[in-house]
């Protein structure tokens, strides 16, 4: 069963912008998905959704099942519970999310002394160390603020700071984007090894779909608020079923195959704005291979079979 | 963190120095006969003017290097009251010590306490009840609420620090107290509006931050993402602006006192003006812009202690 399941979830904020639309995905402990998509398609938005952390202003539909349990209809205690000790995330930029005048030790220690109150200091702070050390920084840099850390320490202390109560559902979000590459292939082997030895579910936001491609179990791609395809990695940007997957995995271009020769390298234009977006097919003012049915037709994710989904009226097509 | 220290410093006492030239250039561009100011109302011999004028019209050059000498020497007398002026500085400035200090006090907690109530739940009754009743009190003029104060609360003595005939060291600080109450409401009521401003403003700035969202994410309960994360970062500029207005407050309360006979370097200030008492004028001015000077540095230094970003560069 899955761990974490979104039902038709959209989210929608202040002044009608709909940034997530009807997204439905699961992940299952020992499993790592994959989610991608351009700047402001919603990556961000629904990891906020799963541990209920949105703007009250803005509406949320469809529902977030953790467990099996409805997060929407958990009363306050209930959800704090559930918050970091179940659930938690690796906030996209450790800058802002970090307490500036707050050392790192204690804002680790601060989830342990929460979801485990029988924990003394001392035995906080000693796992306080073993989580820095298990993210390649020293112990001792514990009694640092933030802002004496480097942008790549910084994140890998907000990953640390998200193990720190073992959650079962661990949300990254971007986590290894301001890292050098030595670094960001520490700390997807500590992720995955997270996975395989203690049945983590994982859901691994990036717009770097070669660290994707080769973490990942499955992946989704997301355009404007909705996903578009959705398949086995290995599948997905290789042998894509939605031109914009393609476009995506283009952008890392691949001589030789003949799947691109309409997407070269990466897609003319930006994404529409949630809040203006285009009739019928959300893609098709960029879409090289767009037709006039695209412009009128609301286009839903078909099943093509082999765990497959893509949401293109030329999905069926076939490579 | 030594650095800054030592920048901080090194500023404070360049303006210290630029405010003891301009303060003795300003009073010599006062307009009138000095000798005239200085001897109204008094018995001088003809000698004795002749040895004054002399005084003065000795090269400014000279009184200028006499000056700098020391601008606190105890020979400067007041024209007044014929004794040091920093004699007459050193008995006065305690009533104002007791007066400002107990008010900036009560106006910082309970500013404070507002401010974060109102801008943690901003937009709600309590919010919009705060604010109009802060924005209208910041728009009175100190004086005027102390006379509305003497109008409605006449039970409470409307002037002096004492009543006579009151002895014994208990005694006397009850009474104190007593007569505190309106001069300090006076003023607090109008840096309560100020300072509820400021700490609502930075909670309000503080409350779209990142960090919070974290806090909540850790499961921890509002009150407590409002007490451990919002408010420590809210406090900082609302600390330091704190100390910057206390440098200010000192010169602010001439009015109040004036209203409250309160006998401290706001009336004195008045009193002097009306001679006007040209040494003593320079000297309280003097200590005015030293206090901003002082607490601008403490703000600043403060500023230090509190946020590590900068105390441990
Ligand atoms: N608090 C908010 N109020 C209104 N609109 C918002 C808010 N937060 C995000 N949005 C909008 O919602 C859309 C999705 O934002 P989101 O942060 O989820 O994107 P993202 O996929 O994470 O992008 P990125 O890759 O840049 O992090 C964007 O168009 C953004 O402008
Ligand atoms: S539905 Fe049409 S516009 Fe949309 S991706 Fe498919 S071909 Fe392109
Ligand atoms: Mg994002």
């Amino acid at each position: 069963m899955s761990l974490l399941e979104l039902r038709d979830l959209s989210v929608t904020y202040a002044g009608d912008v709909p940034a997530v639309r009807g997204v439905s995905l699961g992940v299952a402990p020992g499993e790592v998905l994959g989610v991608a998509g351009e700047s402001g398609c919603g990556k961000s938005t629904i990891s906020n959704a799963v541990l209920r952390l949105l703007p009250k202003s803005a509406r949320v539909g469809g529902s977030v099942l953790l467990d099996g349990e409805d997060v929407y209809e958990m009363s306050f205690g209930r959800l704090r519970a559930v918050r970091w000790a179940t659930a938690s995330i690796v906030f996209q930029g450790a800058l802002h999310s970090l307490n500036a005048v707050q050392t790192i030790g204690r804002q680790i220690a601060e989830p342990i002394l929460l979801h485990e109150p029988k924990t003394s200091r001392k035995a906080a702070d000693l796992r306080v160390g073993e989580l820095l050390e298990q993210v390649g920084l020293p112990a001792r840099r514990a009694k640092d603020y933030p802002h004496q850390l480097s942008g790549g320490q910084r994140q890998r202390v907000m990953i640390a700071l998200a193990l720190a109560c073992k959650p079962r559902l661990l949300i990254a979000d971007e986590p290894t984007t301001a890292l050098d590459v030595m670094v960001q292939a520490q700390v997807l082997q500590l992720l995955t090894g997270l996975v395989k030895d203690l049945g983590l579910a994982l859901v691994l936001i990036s717009h770097d779909l070669s660290v994707l491609g080769t973490t990942c179990d499955r992946v989704a791609v997301m355009y404007a608020g909705k996903v578009v395809e959705e398949g086995p990695a290995s599948v997905v940007f290789d042998d894509s079923r939605h031109p914009y997957s393609g476009a995506l995995a283009g952008a890392f271009p691949r001589v030789g195959d003949p799947r691109f020769r309409y997407a070269p390298a990466g897609l003319a234009g930006d994404p529409p704005y949630p809040g203006d977006l285009p009739p019928g097919c959300s893609f098709h003012p960029r879409c090289p291979v767009a037709f006039d049915r695209c412009v009128s037709e609301e286009v839903e994710l078909l099943d093509l079979g082999a765990g497959r989904r893509a949401a293109c009226l030329r999905a069926g097509e076939g490579s | 963190m030594r650095g800054y220290v030592l920048k901080k410093v090194g500023w404070s006492i360049g303006t210290l120095l630029f405010v003891v030239v301009f303060n003795f250039f300003l009073f010599r561009l006062l307009p009138g006969d000095p000798i005239g100011l200085y001897t109204r109302g008094r018995n001088m011999s003809p000698d004795q003017l002749v040895r004054l004028r002399q005084q003065l019209n000795r090269p400014i050059s000279e009184q200028f290097v006499e000056y700098l000498g020391n601008p606190f020497a105890s020979t400067i007398n007041s024209t007044r009251f014929n004794r040091p002026v920093w004699d007459i500085i050193g008995e006065r400035v305690w009533p104002t010590v007791l007066l400002v200090g107990t008010a900036v006090l009560v106006a910082a907690v309970v500013g404070v306490w507002l401010g974060i109530r109102s801008g943690w739940r901003r937009g709600s009754r309590f919010d919009r009840i705060t604010t109009g009743t802060t924005n209208t009190l910041y728009a009175m003029p100190e004086f005027w609420v102390g006379m509305m104060l003497i109008m409605w609360l006449p039970f409470f003595p409307s002037g002096g620090i004492n009543s006579v005939g009151v002895s014994g060291f208990f005694a006397t600080a009850v009474d104190t107290a007593w007569h505190l109450v309106l001069p300090v409401t006076a003023l607090a009521v109008v840096y309560l509006a100020e300072y509820t401003s400021i700490m609502r403003a930075s909670l309000v700035d503080e409350l779209r931050q990142d960090y919070l969202t974290l806090a909540r994410a850790k499961g921890l309960r509002e009150d407590l993402v409002r007490r451990r994360h919002a408010v420590p970062n809210a406090l900082l500029p609302t600390m330091t602006l704190i100390f910057l207005n206390l440098g200010f407050v000192i010169g602010g309360a001439i009015t109040v006192e004036y209203v409250f006979s309160w006998p401290g370097l706001g009336l004195l200030t008045a009193e002097a003006l009306r001679g006007p008492d040209i040494p003593l004028l320079q000297a309280v001015f003097l200590l005015f812009s030293l206090g901003v000077i002082v607490f601008t540095l403490l703000a600043d230094l403060l500023y230090a202690v509190l946020d590590p970003r900068v105390s441990t560069r």
